[in-house]
This record gives structure tokens, C-alpha cells and sequence, in this order.
């Protein structure tokens, strides 16, 4: 790997089976970033820009913490970096911060808030209960998973929640059910009154918890994850239809009103590249190319 | 030799380039070039110059070309343009300097841009180099956006011994030379990387991976990190979509989008990691170079491609080479065509597209006859892809975080034309963000401008 790239891996911790914490040096995005918005790294010459949300910051260090799921070629490449390498890019802060920064302080204590992270979007909750904690505010938290090896970042949430509910889909850890199941459980059951919901995980997850939502009447904000390029408005591949207008995810959220999404448009489209990589992962397996480790070949 | 005729240019024959991305032009060999630089009469009031937006001395790089000394010929240009390379290759000369070229009266007119690029290349081959300021001032100043407006601003301040930072928010620098034209017209590393390493020659820096608006803000920069004065050229912005049903369908792209893919992104060469759908039955929506690109990238990834424009020929907004240059290819045209509506298979992806014949009425404001639909004309194509390549519309990240920064009802960045300077104090911009898309040497010309005001507003404060 070049050794002058400037982007370097402080810290390297995995979180779970296949997801992974870093910790990156980057200055300028610590310095100006928020809760709610997302970078793109670039990890070498050939690599793709790959939008990940930050998941917490350190001013004063520099650095800015992301948690990714190795999923595809891109994101198994990423987690075979270790501390001390470094990326070639790393862009952001990207998008608007979480809608809870600019609200009326006034307006945001009176508000009973329900966050509800599924699986790896426990990630890009915690910064903004910890944020909420830290300017005064007590919210509850769900963190769902298939099973109780999937749960991340539990005792980080636990210290910045009021409550956290942590629900599993076959019920190795916690509550027994989908993120659904939980909420109608807090709602119906325990009594429990929200006036506003955020919702991060995949886009199924979010869909759903966006149907039952509205038939509570609850408020429901959203984090879209569609496909991107260059993730400044140029491009257009992260087009969304919220309502009746088309946005980009990129420039006008990532987040926006759960209630207006067109999730089935935005599922169909978050497979658009899905066969194309999947050949492309079968060429590399069988030798045509390859990059990065082992192979130097590439950087000049 | 007859002076009637240009001497003719050697170009990669159709049929192979329609298959491989190198450069579809070739140039002209140094006999060439000294030919047609002897087609030049050297008028004493040479209307070429007044054609050219940044007023290069026309007749007297000419003439030294004509003599033999390229290097000479080189430093004629480089006192006007810091992108000859590039300008040579893209500029419209058509309707710019040759357009009023006297030989043009009676014959072709002067080759200006073809000699502007054999000399460019020649002082590349050459290693020869502009040369860097004696004396530095010290005097920060921030360049927002590292396309030909910024570039242009950067080198023209650090020629006058500015320190000069370029914030450029994509991992690197070019703007549209790097991530909207294409390798076959325009090469990226022998062509573009080298006119921006004569930028950073100048002692110009550049740090990419900064959104202005985001990662740092103008006040910022001028508050906290010391500039003086800053910049914007920041560029056209946003794609624009048709907002017809089943846009947002599989298969269907921005033309940035799949210009960038395979440009920037590189998607061509499978050693990268970005995919591209390649398509196999290809419209491009528009008229425009910017269309002409897309479509003729789009062939060359193998499909089959028609371009579909709701005027006639006449008002094709693409240079006529770039017009010429498509149909030798093979691209088809389908004319005083209009979509309306994308089919969609039921996995979400193009199966065709709903179209209406157009006919031309009445002429608009803008000049054109303007295309009226044609009764019961309505007819589908069969596609898999769809490329839209309708122009942009303004990017408010920057206008929206910079206080005092007006714009106009465009949302185009509201500047001076002479001076750059906008209607916050210090802050100056220029090339497509405040004309909305037009084309590079309007940029560097608006660049220029800037450069000239910046140190205008610098030398007097
Ligand atoms: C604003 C934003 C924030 C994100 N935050 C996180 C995060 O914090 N943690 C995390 O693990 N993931 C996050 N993602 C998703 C992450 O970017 C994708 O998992 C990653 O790009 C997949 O790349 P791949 O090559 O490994 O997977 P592959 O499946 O091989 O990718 C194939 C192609 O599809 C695209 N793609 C695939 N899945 C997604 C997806 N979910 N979102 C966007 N593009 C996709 C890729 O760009 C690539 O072109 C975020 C996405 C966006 C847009
Ligand atoms: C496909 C295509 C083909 C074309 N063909 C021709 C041609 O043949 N001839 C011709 O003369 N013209 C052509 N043009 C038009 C020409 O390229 C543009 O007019 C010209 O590049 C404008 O220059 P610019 O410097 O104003 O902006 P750009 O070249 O767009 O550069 C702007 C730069 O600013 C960066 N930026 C934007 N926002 C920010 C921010 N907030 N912070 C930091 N950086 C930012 C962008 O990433 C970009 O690099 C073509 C355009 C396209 C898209
Ligand atoms: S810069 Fe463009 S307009 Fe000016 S002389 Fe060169 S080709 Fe002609
Ligand atoms: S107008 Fe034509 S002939 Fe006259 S100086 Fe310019 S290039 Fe030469
Ligand atoms: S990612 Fe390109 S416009 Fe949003």
C-alpha cells in the first residue's frame, strides 16, 4: 500500500461476526461533522467510493469512527485493513445532520423520542442518543438483530439511553420478535407514548417499521442508503421519490419523513448493481484481477 | 498545397475506435502544423483574437510555429491560457476563432485549435514547462472547485506571486475535464494530469476531499484559516430529469452519472471496482455534447445506441464534429422525438420507452422553432437503458452556507463580469456556477476575469 496516503486507521475492533469499528484520522471531517451525516471513503486508486455514516467523532484527535458490515467486495476488502493503514480518501462530512440538532430546544424537550435501530444501523443511532444525552434529553432505544451474535454496541447505547430494549428475531438475546414486535409491545403493552420515531437499518426493516408507524400516528424519520457515486449532488444515482418529488439522498438528506418514501422503488434500485459486482467478485475470485493485499502490482 | 484547404488531420478510423477508448483525433505531425500555420496571413488586425474568449495572440504563436520554434510558439500561448492541451482539443472553434478567421471567407478557415494543440503537446513531449513567479506576496487566497474556472484563477493569481489553495471536493482534480469528457476526446493522464501538474508547477496546492459547504465553510476559510480572498468555481450542478413515470426505473442514468462511472470511476477497465450497466439497447435523451459523449461512451461499451432529440438536426446543441464524429460511429439519431414515458419490466428495470413525433411551430424566446407534438404519433422503442442528458440546475451547498452570497432566479451565483466579485465583499466566482453550463474556455475566461479582479481587490485593500 502507498505508504503517503493520509487517511490512517487509529483503531480496528470488531464488533460482531463480519461488522467492523474504525476509528480514521481525518481533521477536517471531525472538525465540522454531526450526527445524522455519512462520509465516503475511497480506500485505494481503483477502489469504489463507498458511503458509510459516521458513527461518532473526536474533535479534538481528529478522527471520525465508522462501522461497517463487510458484505460485498468492497466493504470484505475494507475490513482486511489493520490499525496503522491508511485510506486514500475519505470525504465528508456529506448530507444534512439529524433534523434533532436544529429542532426549537423547547420544541425537543417536550418530545417523547423512540429510536429503532435494526442490526448494523445501531451504528448511526448512537451518535444521535448520544448527542440527545449530552444536550439533555432522555430517549429510548430498541437495537434488533437475527440472533444475539448480531447486537452491537449494547453497553455504548446502554450509557447514553434512558432505556434500551434489544430484541432478537429468534430469540437467543432479549425480546423475542422483529423490531415490529417491540414497538407494538412498548406501545400496546407497557404503555409507552412517542411522538417521534427514527429508524435506521436496512430499507426492508425501515419500510416495515414505517407501515406500523403510521397506523400509530407516530411521527417517523428515516436514514435512505441508496446507491451513490460522487455524493455531492452530481450524479443523480441516489435519486429517491419522496412524495410526489424526486430528491437526492446525497444533498437533501440522507434522512428524510419515513412516511413519504417510496421504499419498494428504492429496494429495486439498491439491486441495480447487485448481479454486475456479483460477476465482477467472480472474476477477481478466478484471477482475471485483483487488488490490494498481496498484490502490489497496482500502485505506482 | 492548396491555401483554400486546412491541412487535413489524421483521426482513428470509425470502425476501430468505435471500439477502444483511445483518442479519436490524432493531431498533426510538426511538417503538418508548419503547413497550416503557413495558411495564416497574419492580419494586422486579427479578428481570430476577438474570437477567443481569453484573447490569445492568435497570428504571433502562429507565425512561430511557421518558423520552426514550438518553444517560442508555447510561451506566446502560455501567457493567456494555462490549458492549451485541453482547449486545442474541446474548445468549439467552429463558432469562436476560426468562426471570423479572414481565411475562413473565402475557404477553411485557419486550424487555430488543432495548432494550439500540436503546440501543447509538442512542449509536453519537450518537458517544457511555464515558468513559476520570482517573488511570492504571501497573500492567501482560496480557489473553490478545480475544473478549468478554478484551475485558470489558481494559475493566473500564482503567476502573480499569490499563495493559492484549490479545494476540490471529488478525490481528483479536473472538474469536468476528469469526470464528464471522455478519455477518446480528451486523455486523462498524458493530457489533463499534465496541464494540472503545470497548474501545481506554478505553485499552486491542491487538497482534494473538501466539500466547501460542508467539510469547511467560506467564513472559515477566511476567518480562520488566513485567505484573503476566495474563488468559487464551483461548477454546473444537479442533474436534471424529464419527470416522467418510471424515471427512476433500473437502467435508467443521469449522463453525469455514466459519465462519471466510466470517466472518474474508471468502470471501463475492469482492474477498477465501480460497475457500469452497459446496456445493450441504449437511448441518450438530449442534444447536447454532453449527450454526444454519453452516447458514443455507451457504444463503446458495446451497444447499440440511438440518440433522441425533440428538435430537428439544425438546432443539435453539440458541436457539429462531435455530431459528425457520432453518426461515423454508427449512432443512430431519432429526431423531432420526444419521450414520454419509461416502461418498466416488474423487477424495476427498462423494458422501453413511450415516444412522440415532434414537429417545429412557432420560435421560441430563445430563437428556436419551438417542437410541437404531432397527432397520434405515438410509438415505443425497445431499450434496457436510459441516459438523460438534459443539463443541471444549480448546486445550493455552497450559496446556502455563505452569508451574503446572493443568486439570481436561476440559482446561478450572481458575479460581476469583469471583476468576478459577487455580492459578498472578497468573494469572487466564475465559469458554469454563475453562467449555468457553457463550456471550458468561457470558464477560464471567467477564471481570468477573477484572477484580475482578486488582485485588483488585494493590491488596493
Ligand atoms: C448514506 C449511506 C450511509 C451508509 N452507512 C453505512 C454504515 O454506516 N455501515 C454500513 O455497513 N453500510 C452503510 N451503508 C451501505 C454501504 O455503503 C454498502 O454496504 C456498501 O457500499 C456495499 O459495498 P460492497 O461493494 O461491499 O457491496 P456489494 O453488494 O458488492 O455492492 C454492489 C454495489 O452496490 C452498491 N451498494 C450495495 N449495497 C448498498 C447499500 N446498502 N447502500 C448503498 N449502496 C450499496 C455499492 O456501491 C456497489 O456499487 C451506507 C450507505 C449510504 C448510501
Ligand atoms: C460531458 C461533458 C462534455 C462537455 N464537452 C465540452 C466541450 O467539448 N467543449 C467545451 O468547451 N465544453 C464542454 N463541456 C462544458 C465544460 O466542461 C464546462 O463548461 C466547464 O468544465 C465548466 O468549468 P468550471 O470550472 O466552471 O466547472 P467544472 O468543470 O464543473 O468544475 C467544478 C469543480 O468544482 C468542484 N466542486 C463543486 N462543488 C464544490 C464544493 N462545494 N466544494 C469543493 N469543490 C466543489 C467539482 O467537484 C468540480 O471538480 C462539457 C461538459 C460535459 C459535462
Ligand atoms: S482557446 Fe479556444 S477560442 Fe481561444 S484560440 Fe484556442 S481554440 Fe480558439
Ligand atoms: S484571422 Fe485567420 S488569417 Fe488572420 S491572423 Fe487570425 S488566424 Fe491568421
Ligand atoms: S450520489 Fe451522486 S448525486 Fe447523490
Amino acid at each position: 500500500m502507498a505508504l503517503d496516503y493520509m487517511y490512517t486507521i487509529t483503531k480496528k475492533k470488531s464488533l460482531a461476526n463480519s461488522i467492523y469499528l474504525m476509528d480514521v484520522k481525518a481533521p477536517r471531517v471531525a472538525k465540522n461533522c454531526y450526527p445524522g451525516q455519512f462520509v465516503i471513503i475511497k480506500m485505494d486508486e481503483k477502489g469504489e467510493r463507498i458511503p458509510l455514516t459516521i458513527c461518532d467523532y473526536d474533535r479534538e484527535e481528529g478522527t471520525v469512527t465508522i462501522v461497517f458490515q463487510a458484505i460485498g467486495s468492497s466493504t470484505q476488502l475494507m475490513a482486511q485493513y489493520e490499525e496503522g493503514e491508511a485510506f486514500r480518501d475519505f470525504t465528508g462530512p456529506l448530507g444534512h445532520r439529524s433534523e434533532l440538532i436544529d429542532m426549537p430546544r423547547e420544541e425537543l424537550k417536550k418530545k417523547n423520542i423512540l429510536f429503532v435501530a435494526g442490526g448494523v444501523g445501531a451504528a448511526p443511532v448512537y451518535p444521535q442518543v448520544k448527542w440527545m444525552k449530552e444536550n439533555g434529553y432522555d430517549v429510548d432505544c430498541i437495537i434488533g438483530a437475527r440472533n444475539k451474535e448480531l447486537i452491537i454496541l449494547e453497553d455504548e447505547m446502554k450509557a447514553v439511553a434512558k432505556n434500551v430494549y434489544i430484541t432478537t428475531d429468534d430469540g437467543t438475546y432479549g425480546f423475542h420478535g422483529n423490531v415490529n414486535d417491540c414497538i407494538k409491545d412498548l406501545v400496546n403493552h407497557q404503555g409507552k407514548k412517542y411522538d417521534l420515531v427514527i429508524a435506521i437499518g436496512p430499507m426492508i426493516m425501515m419500510k416495515f417499521v414505517c407501515i406500523l408507524t403510521k397506523e400509530l400516528g407516530i411521527k417517523t424519520i428515516v436514514s435512505m442508503n441508496p446507491v451513490m457515486v460522487d455524493g455531492t449532488g452530481m450524479c443523480g444515482a441516489c435519486r429517491l421519490t419522496i412524495g410526489n418529488e424526486v430528491k437526492f439522498a446525497c444533498v437533501d438528506g440522507p434522512e428524510f419523513d419515513g412516511h413519504l418514501v417510496n421504499f419498494d422503488e428504492a429496494m429495486k434500485r439498491l439491486q441495480m448493481y447487485k448481479t454486475a459486482e456479483g460477476k465482477k467478485a467472480l472474476r477477481q475470485k478466478e484471477g482475471d484481477t485483483h487488488h490490494h493485499k498481496g498484490c502490489e502490482c497496482h500502485e505506482e | 498545397m492548396d491555401v483554400l484547404k486546412k491541412v487535413p488531420i489524421k483521426e482513428q478510423d470509425p470502425q476501430v475506435r468505435a471500439h477502444n477508448f483511445d483518442e479519436v483525433c490524432l493531431g498533426y505531425e510538426l511538417e503538418e502544423a508548419m503547413e497550416e500555420a503557413s495558411r495564416c496571413i497574419q492580419c494586422k488586425n486579427p479578428k481570430c483574437v476577438s474570437g477567443c474568449p481569453v484573447s490569445i495572440d492568435i497570428p504571433g504563436f502562429i507565425k512561430e510555429v511557421e518558423n520552426n520554434n514550438i518553444e517560442a510558439a508555447f510561451k506566446i500561448i502560455s501567457d493567456y491560457s494555462a490549458l492549451p492541451a485541453v482547449c486545442g482539443r474541446v474548445c468549439p472553434q467552429e463558432t469562436q476563432c476560426e468562426q471570423v478567421c479572414i481565411r475562413g471567407i473565402k475557404g477553411d478557415p485557419v486550424s487555430i485549435g488543432k495548432l494550439e494543440r500540436f503546440v501543447a503537446d509538442w512542449a509536453r513531449n519537450h518537458n517544457i514547462k511555464p515558468e513559476p513567479p520570482k517573488e511570492k506576496n504571501g497573500k492567501k487566497v482560496a480557489v473553490i472547485g478545480s475544473g478549468p474556472a478554478g484551475l485558470t484563477c489558481a494559475g493566473e493569481l500564482a503567476k502573480l506571486g499569490y499563495d493559492v489553495t484549490i479545494f476540490e471536493a471529488l478525490h481528483e482534480p479536473g472538474g469536468v475535464l476528469l469526470y464528464g469528457i471522455p478519455e477518446f476526446r480528451l486523455p486523462k493522464e498524458e493530457v489533463v494530469k499534465a496541464e494540472i501538474n503545470n497548474v501545481i508547477s506554478l505553485g499552486v496546492k491542491i487538497e482534494t476531499n473538501v466539500i466547501i459547504g460542508r467539510s469547511t465553510t467560506i467564513d472559515e476559510l477566511m476567518e480562520d484559516e488566513g485567505f484573503e480572498a476566495v474563488f468559487i468555481g464551483s461548477g454546473a450542478g444537479l442533474p436534471k430529469f424529464m419527470g416522467i413515470p418510471g424515471e427512476n426505473a433500473n437502467g435508467v442514468f443521469s449522463a453525469n452519472e455514466y459519465l462519471t462511472r466510466n470517466n472518474l470511476m474508471k468502470a471501463y477497465d475492469t482492474s477498477y471496482d465501480t460497475p457500469i450497466i452497459t446496456g445493450k439497447r441504449v437511448a441518450v435523451v438530449g442534444g447536447g455534447n454532453v449527450a454526444m459523449d454519453a452516447a458514443r461512451t455507451a457504444l463503446r461499451l458495446g451497444a447499440d445506441v440511438t440518440v433522441v432529440y425533440r428538435r430537428s438536426e439544425a438546432e443539435l446543441p453539440a458541436r457539429v464534429e462531435e455530431v459528425h464524429h457520432a453518426k461515423e460511429e454508427g449512432i443512430k439519431f431519432k429526431l423531432l422525438t420526444n419521450p414520454t414515458e419509461i416502461l418498466v419490466n416488474e423487477d424495476g428495470w427498462v423494458s422501453g420507452m413511450r415516444c412522440v413525433e415532434m414537429e417545429l411551430g412557432e420560435p421560441d424566446e430563445s430563437g428556436r422553432r419551438r417542437p410541437v407534438v404531432k397527432k397520434d404519433s405515438e410509438f415505443v422503442m425497445e431499450l434496457d437503458t436510459v441516459i438523460m442528458s438534459l443539463g443541471t440546475s444549480p448546486n445550493p451547498l455552497i450559496s446556502s452556507t455563505t452569508e451574503g452570497l446572493e443568486i439570481n432566479k436561476w440559482k446561478c451565483i450572481i458575479a460581476d463580469e469583469e471583476t468576478g466579485l459577487t455580492t459578498r465583499e472578497g468573494v469572487f466566482a466564475g465559469g458554469d456556477a454563475v453562467t449555468g453550463a457553457a463550456t471550458v474556455i468561457l470558464a477560464m475566461g471567467a477564471g481570468k476575469a477573477a484572477a484580475k479582479g482578486i488582485h485588483e481587490y488585494l493590491t488596493s485593500k
